[in-house]
């Protein structure tokens, strides 16, 4: 199993009549909200916390894009994940992702991402996600019904980019560059591993079988669910002969909250993870799916439940009971989340988990105490699900053996003679 | 009318057609041919009219090889060929009238007469067009019916959005038809039109409705500037759908033109 430690990076400071008061957390947020000095704080805690993931034992501290939206603070998740390169020393950079067709040229991305593996020693897992249509169409002003047909073609540009040794021209619909000759090179060869955040259509299923992508469900809709998506991932999967189901092929995001006990999970987080669902989640269900965005065929196959603005809006509010029976989120004492996680793992037959552990606007200390548990008494319990799997390392990072620490320049004291001026 | 299909080089296109007399082509808005209708029955009493649908709108097969703008005007002019004409009366509403702006710029010569009715295809950064791809179906009536309520009453007359094979319809629909209009419109239906409307030589007649809301009349100026001689009737209590809502006084505006 591979359990990485996500954080939105939601702003905490959303007014408690926010729903009310305010139509969308996203687009169109109200921009008044923001403080540009708590944010300074607000940034360093979220950053520690993912470094303190990454102390403790999680596989990979993962961060994501998302643009004027009040829940995600990270337009630009390669600026973060280039700080936790530098501060942490061997969990995984999990950047889910990088929305490539937004990039121009989209070799930005490649760029970019070769730096933060050479930066990390060979330690990132790179995500190309289509985007959100919010983030894609609303906020970055692409045409919906070409923007797939882009993103294709970004995915095109960037693997050439990190495969082929020689300067070459592409001549693009979307982006025409004479010269294409990438440096720096990712340290891992021939490319670091890809993860594809995928909302079911089925060409985002074949177009992971056919490059060796993991498919993520990134919903916070929680793993009940999430059943009936991935089990048509896994139906694909099936059709198209694919020669093994690692579960590795697929991820998955869960919120989690680990406390003492059921009671006491109840009586710390629920306050903060009804501010996530019911106000971070407030958006504007006009901007949830520009027409086009989702291909015919997506619409037809029926993968709808999750997209048809339901009354109420995308997410009607939820009692903490709601939300834990529904599994929308998986809670309680070490046992409790230990049982629902290993029957999320096995009934979703996923390897790759995206643990959400800072949720809403919970204080940092919380969230310290529930991902403490959770790698403590939880994690390692969970480990090997999927033994006959261990070795499939087609989806995660594979580091250099020798790594270098960072800062570690020589004290002032030896200078002079380390620089040779004695000599 | 009737509906036919007429072959084009991208892909098979639907048409309808009624009337006799001088050839006028109409091209529909970003919602399709739907409130149309009764307006261009009436129209086909004065003229010979043909409705072709732009790919993906109704049951017209999709165009992915239209992607923009030109390919838009162009695939519309192998339209007009295909169907044998020269020179017919070139109507468009909204989209449509920001498509027969462009095809009139890019071939002065080939249209002599033209009428827009509330066309798209210019922006104003002080008087900023709706987001029509953003809007709930319950959002829209406002901006496009002078009379909203009235309006509303017509547009849901659709269906029921929980139910959910037709919201599934509503959806495919959606997706083709507003899809396709997105090429050219999303997210600011402007794709340099005001530079080339100084090419139109065509006699423009300019029909708006009073109290469009969606694109108001004051755009109707700003083509006027931009098309010499163009002239600008101004319809009373009628809103962005204005042949929709008094499609006799439309009538008459276009029949200027015979």
């Amino acid at each position: 199993m591979k359990f990485t430690w996500f954080n939105l990076m939601p702003w905490p400071y959303l007014p408690a009549d926010f729903r009310q008061t305010h139509r969308s957390v996203w687009v169109d947020i109200d921009s008044k909200l923001f403080d540009p000095e708590k944010s300074h704080e607000l940034y360093n805690t979220y950053i520690d916390l993912l470094e303190y993931a990454g102390a403790l034992g999680f596989d990979g501290i993962g961060v994501n894009e998302h643009h004027q939206n009040a829940y995600g603070l990270m337009p630009s998740p390669n600026l973060i994940a280039a700080g936790l390169a530098r501060r942490t020393r061997d969990v995984a950079i999990v950047v889910l992702g990088a929305s490539i067709a937004l990039y121009n040229p989209p070799l930005r991305v490649a760029e970019e991402f070769a730096m933060l593996d050479c930066i990390s020693g060979g330690r990132l897992v790179a995500g190309f996600p289509v985007g959100t249509s919010m983030d894609t169409n609303y906020c970055y002003g692409q045409i919906p019904a070409l923007l797939r047909e882009k993103y294709r073609e970004a995915n095109d540009l960037i693997l050439r980019a990190w495969n082929e040794r020689e300067p070459f021209a592409f001549n693009g619909r979307y982006t025409k560059l004479r010269y294409v000759n990438l440096w720096p090179r990712p340290i891992q060869q021939p490319r670091p591993p890809i993860h594809i955040p995928g909302g079911g259509s089925i060409e985002t299923f074949d177009f992971c079988l056919d490059n060796t992508y993991s498919y993520s469900y990134l919903s916070f809709g929680g793993y009940v669910r999430g059943k009936q998506l991935m089990q048509s991932y896994w139906d694909r999967v099936a059709e198209r002969n694919t020669p093994d189901t690692s579960p590795y092929r697929a991820g998955f995001a869960q919120t989690i909250c680990v406390a003492d006990t059921d009671e006491e999970a109840e009586r710390l987080y629920a306050k903060h993870v009804s501010y996530f669902y019911n106000r971070c989640l407030h958006v504007f269900p006009g901007f949830a799916d520009a027409p086009g965005y989702r291909t015919i065929k997506t619409i037809q196959k029926g993968v709808l439940s999750q997209y048809a603005p339901p009354k109420g809006g995308l997410f009607p509010e939820l009692s903490w009971k709601e939300m834990v029976e529904g599994g929308y989120i998986i809670a309680g004492s070490p046992e409790t989340v230990r049982q629902r996680m290993e029957e999320m793992i096995k009934g979703l037959h996923v390897g790759n988990i995206f643990c959400l552990m800072h949720i809403g606007d919970m204080p940092k200390e919380k969230s310290m105490y529930s991902t403490r548990l959770f790698a403590e008494k939880v994690m390692p319990k969970l480990r090997n699900i999927f033994p006959e799997h261990a070795a499939d390392n087609r989806f995660w990072c594979r580091p250099m053996a020798n790594r270098v620490s960072p800062g570690a320049l020589p004290t002032e004291v030896d200078l002079r003679q380390m620089a040779g001026a004695d000599d | 009318m009737e509906l036919k299909t007429i072959q084009t080089p991208h892909v098979p296109v639907r048409y309808h057609e009624a009337g006799q007399g001088q050839p006028l082509v109409f091209l529909h808005g970003a919602g399709g041919l739907d409130l149309d209708m009764g307006f261009l029955d009436a129209l086909a009493e004065k003229f010979h009219v043909y409705a072709p649908l732009m790919p993906g709108y109704g049951d017209s097969e999709e165009c992915a090889e239209l992607r923009d703008m030109l390919d838009f005007k162009l695939h519309t002019w192998d339209v007009v060929a295909a169907l044998g004409l020269k020179d017919p009366i070139l109507v468009g509403f909204s989209m449509g009238g920001m498509i027969a702006s462009e095809m009139a710029a890019v071939a002065p010569r080939d249209v002599s007469r033209l009428a827009l009715i509330a066309p798209a295809g210019l922006w104003l950064d002080a008087h900023p067009i709706p987001d029509i791809f953003s809007m709930l179906p319950y959002q829209l009536p406002p901006y496009l019916f002078h009379d909203a309520a009235a309006g509303a009453k017509i547009m849901s007359a659709g269906g029921d959005m929980s139910d959910p094979k037709f919201l599934q319809g509503f959806l495919v629909q959606a997706a083709r038809q507003l899809g396709a209009a997105g090429k050219i419109m999303f997210p600011i239906p402007d794709r340099g039109l005001a530079s080339r409307l100084y090419r139109i030589k065509a006699k423009t007649i300019l029909i708006w409705g009073e109290s469009d809301k969606l694109i108001p009349p004051v755009y109707a100026q700003a083509f006027q500037r931009g098309i010499a001689g163009a002239e600008l009737v101004m319809v009373p209590e009628a809103g962005h759908v204005v042949a929709f809502e008094k499609p006799h006084d439309v009538i008459r505006a276009i029949a200027r033109l015979a």
